[in-house]
């Protein structure tokens, strides 16, 4: 019934999550944070901007309460450094895995056109709902349970319960 | 004892070196469990395939586990660890926003920018709706502050929140993950779909 030896290489869902766990506690004991993603988008977003309209960056509330809670330059981060390290890291582990081949993945019953508008859109949202809640499944949801944040329990309810709650309305992008 | 950059054992510039490398072992781990399939994680939500489900809870407790365990060691100093500040308000309804996002588009950043390192280019299109979306915030921020900064409430830990002590806690976590995954297996077998 179901295809098995394409799931096998994947890795064992139970083991993935131990070693996942296991790198998010080398990040706390060394960085003394744990992992994140759209921190990373942001500090590339504010760098463009910084570069492509400086006067704009000046004179817009956002940019000011950035800079005065920041020192430095955005780019200089442990989540920029991160995200390079998590580019390699997937790279590699495809390449091992025979899996790196440029397509869009996408239910047989839309179009690949349709599959790109969809994450266009679906990254929209997750985009402003990211700096809206502080950070993403990654930084609030995982790393915030991690230590045990009473934010990081609630954003990943709610990441996961809205998901659950739409899920029927999107059906057809995914079955 | 840790946090090693915060007490200084090795400086601000070989802790970014070591934050490529951990990155390496992130991006290695996500993409090893399928994590760079947007259909694999869009499965969680149907039933099909709970990949997101074990992966999220078993690193969740393996981190939380560790933690304390390093803390009772002496090797990890637990007041000093960053712990995001808790603003209700924003919370809640980023939760809501980025849970649209994850049904519509099929990933959360760190796992499209797992995808994308394998060639996915639906996790392109995920990313540019990334960039789109912080700036819509950026720009907006005047819209969003209220509430943005609505309900502050400190660094709270959860099990303050829930009058518990954290061993007690920690043990509830780690018998409802197992109860979860419980149903995540049963869930599989329910409504079984094939792998693409």
């Amino acid at each position: 019934m179901m295809n098995l030896d394409k799931s096998k290489k994947y890795w064992n869902p139970y083991l993935g999550g131990v070693m996942l766990g296991l790198v998010l506690l080398a990040a706390i004991y060394t960085a003394g944070r744990g992992l994140g993603a759209s921190g990373a988008v942001k500090s590339v977003l504010v760098t463009g901007m910084e570069a492509v309209a400086p006067s704009h960056v000046e004179n817009t509330p956002f940019y000011k309460d950035y800079f005065a809670s920041h020192s430095g330059n955005p780019m200089k981060s442990w989540l920029v450094f991160e995200m390079l390290g998590l580019v390699v890291g997937g790279f590699l582990s495809g390449a091992f895995a025979g899996r790196l081949k440029f397509k869009v993945e996408h239910s047989p019953k839309i179009t690949s056109r349709k599959r790109i508008i969809f994450a266009l859109l679906g990254g929209i949202f997750f985009g402003l709902g990211s700096q809206l809640g502080r950070g993403c499944t990654s930084g609030a949801a995982l790393s915030g349970m991690a230590v045990l944040s009473l934010g990081g329990f609630i954003t990943m309810i709610f990441i996961f319960g809205t998901a659950f709650a739409l899920a029927y309305f999107a059906r057809k992008l995914w079955i | 004892m840790g946090p090693l950059t915060v007490y200084e054992i090795i400086s601000a510039n070989t802790n970014l070196v070591l934050a490529f490398i951990i990155g390496i072992g992130f991006g290695f781990v996500l993409e090893s469990s399928g994590f760079s399939s947007s259909r694999k994680l869009a499965g969680m939500f149907y039933g099909y395939d709970t990949t997101v489900l074990k992966v999220f809870f078993t690193a969740a407790i393996t981190a939380m586990v560790g933690t304390l365990i390093f803390a009772l060691l002496g090797w990890l100093d637990l007041s000093v660890i960053y712990i995001n500040p808790t603003y209700l308000w924003s919370a809640i309804l980023g939760g809501a926003v980025m849970g649209a996002g994850f049904i519509l588009g099929g990933f959360c950043p760190g796992t499209a920018f797992c995808a994308l390192s394998i060639g996915k280019l639906d996790a392109l299109a995920f990313i540019g709706g990334l960039f789109i979306g912080v700036f819509l915030f950026t720009e907006a921020y005047p819209v969003f502050e209220g509430i943005y900064k609505a309900e502050f409430m400190g660094a709270p830990f959860v099990y303050d929140a829930l009058g518990m002590s954290r061993g007690v806690f920690a043990a509830i976590m780690i018998i409802a993950a197992f109860g979860m995954f419980w149903l995540g297996e049963w869930s599989e077998r329910k409504f079984p779909r094939d792998e693409y």
